[in-house]
């Protein structure tokens, strides 16, 4: 596939998650959204890339998020009316509306809930990866990769070769805390230690196309260092001066993004409020 | 010849491993004794799974494992190291089939002990696992209850939480309810202490005191069988909980509803409320005979 094609592939279903996102700003603004959402804006690029290279690989990974993961389930092919009535905690919605923004989980995409605990994904992830020997995806923000059990369950999965893939969506936060206030270590640096393949990149797609190689050959991590456009919870924006991956790829991209993304928001628009006029 | 409790489980995870395919994980599993001679000597390839000696990590890899369906025995030596072997379990596996529908069925052997091993590693921490909706504790002393624990797991979606105690391993007899409706008092007991309750029924009744004894399997849920309520409805002096666990959890909840039911007073025993220590003056004992036989006395003379 020709890296122009590529970027825009990616680029597709990064607009669903952000268009997605924004009408969930919207509608939290409004108070139609009542429950914590935690959105993904500006980290979209990170699962829309490794879903367009797992279909590629012509793999369903077994997915492990945690509560930023509206993203994740979009990019794999979650059903979008069933994330919205999720938000709008509903029965009908793809966790009956008992696990809101934070525990999304679908079968059809083989995406597992999360329970709350910071970065029980990790461990969980490795123990699904081992006794099914399939490829598997274990996503933690920067502070959830702290967790100890993280760093032992990677250190395991290293020993038994599995086939997973550990991505830190390292946004630099844990709240409004920065990393360097955390720790004075590097992810990567950890699991090499551990003797995996581990690498330290941006979320520009060829940047993660181009190490792509061993995934799910033997355990990878990947930190991919990504920024949070809104609040860690919330409609809010830390700053307006974060750098957008969207806006850089849509101006990169040229006439074909601008349009895409116009359809795409015009497709979630209608969406939302058809979803809202039934429920 | 009949099996002792030890030979039963060795046989149940043979079977679990050759049959069903299953894993079983935990920590040094194939070291010397095969924890107490529990494990069948087989290979990594027959599921036999080494962890690490990451506690925590380890309960969620057994997590991820029970997502496969594969039903897996997950081994916690020392019942005290549920303190890092709990969390994701039961924050993940007993409510992933509540939340997202998706079962995590994974039988916990949980192992108590007791006497010179300290704080940490003695007795029985069943009360941990005890609050968490999703979970199913039971505390089989004998070959047959063990088979009965193993059969309900595999009929079943749930987490089972088996809470053994190595001083059962040698046992080959079943543990029988006394119960009748003219006893001076009911002894309810869970783990080990059944083996305790048998000797401070023998040793009372030479006093001519009656004594029943109500043998605990299920302590989640509790199943209260009719015929314990029937005799505790007619008991002089009601009853007495003892447990292998701090007073202050199952036990306690038991009494509870076991009052409610009867209407008559049940007492509870069990740990003291302090830590263990390694000596022998500072350890900290499951109830033994003669501490239970002098409670009861003291009871019995309140109670006139």
């Amino acid at each position: 596939m020709k890296d122009s094609n590529f970027r825009l592939d990616v680029f597709k279903k990064a607009s669903l998650c952000r268009n997605f996102e924004e009408e969930v700003i919207k509608y939290l603004n409004n108070k139609t959204i009542k429950i914590p959402v935690y959105v993904s804006a500006g980290q979209e690029f990170i699962s829309s890339t490794i879903s367009v290279l797992s279909k590629k690989k012509r793999l369903k990974p077994l997915l492990f998020g945690q509560h930023r993961c509206h993203s994740i389930y979009l990019s794999f092919g979650g059903n979008i009316k069933k994330l919205i009535d999720e938000l709008l905690g509903l029965k009908s919605g793809c966790t009956k509306g008992m696990g809101g923004s934070a525990s999304i989980h679908s079968k059809e995409i083989n995406m597992f809930g999360h329970d709350g605990l910071m970065g029980s994904n990790g461990p969980i992830g490795v123990g699904a990866c081992f006794a099914t020997k399939k490829p598997t995806i274990v996503f933690l923000g920067d502070a959830a990769a702290e967790e100890d059990y993280v760093l032992g369950a990677m250190g395991w999965a290293s020993q038994k070769k599995l086939p997973i893939l550990f991505v830190i969506e390292d946004n630099n936060l844990s709240i409004l805390t920065e990393k360097k206030v955390r720790r004075n270590w590097e992810m990567a640096d950890v699991a090499k230690s551990f003797k995996m393949n581990a690498y330290t990149i941006n979320d520009d797609p060829l940047s993660i196309k181009k190490i792509s190689k061993n995934f799910f050959k033997k355990p990878v991590l990947i930190n991919i260092n990504t920024n949070r456009i809104y609040w860690h919870a919330g409609a809010g924006k830390d700053s307006n001066d974060t750098f957008d991956r969207y806006d850089y790829e849509k101006k990169k991209l040229g006439i074909k993004a601008f349009k895409i993304h116009e359809d795409i928001k015009k497709q979630i628009k209608k969406l939302w409020l058809r979803q809202l006029e039934i429920r | 010849m009949a099996k002792t409790v030890r030979d039963t489980i060795k046989e149940i995870t043979y079977k679990h491993l050759k049959n069903k395919k299953s894993l079983i994980l935990g920590q040094c599993l194939s070291a010397v004794g095969w924890v107490g001679g529990t494990i069948p000597e087989l290979r990594e390839k027959d599921g036999i799974t080494e962890l690490s000696m990451a506690d925590v990590a380890n309960g969620g890899i057994v997590v991820g494992a029970g997502l496969s369906k594969r039903r897996p025995i997950y081994v916690i030596r020392y019942q005290g190291f549920n303190w890092f072997n709990a969390p994701i379990i039961l924050n993940y596996a007993c409510k992933s089939k509540e939340i997202w529908n998706v079962p995590c069925p994974i039988f916990i052997r949980g192992i108590a002990m007791e006497g010179s091993i300290g704080p940490v590693a003695g007795s029985s921490h069943h009360s941990i696992y005890y609050r968490m909706p999703g979970i199913k504790i039971i505390s089989p002393m004998t070959p047959k209850e063990y088979v009965l624990s193993y059969k309900n797991f595999m009929a079943d979606n749930d987490v089972y939480y088996i809470s053994e105690h190595r001083g059962s391993y040698n046992n080959k007899l079943e543990l029988k309810d006394y119960l009748s409706k003219d006893l001076d008092l009911i002894i309810f007991c869970i783990s080990i202490t059944r083996f305790e309750a048998k000797k401070v029924r023998e040793k009372l009744l030479q006093k001519g005191i009656k004594i029943g004894i109500a043998n605990i399997l299920w302590i989640k849920p509790f199943k209260i069988k009719k015929k314990w309520i029937e005799s505790l409805k007619k008991s002089k002096f009601g009853g007495i909980i003892l447990d292998d666990d701090y007073v202050r959890g199952v036990a306690s909840d038991m009494a509870y509803k076991l009052m409610k039911i009867s209407k008559k007073k049940i007492d509870v025993m069990g740990l003291k409320d302090r830590s263990a220590g390694f000596s022998k003056k500072s350890d900290n004992l499951p109830p033994q005979s003669d501490e239970i036989i002098k409670t009861i006395l003291k009871k019995m003379k309140l109670n006139k």
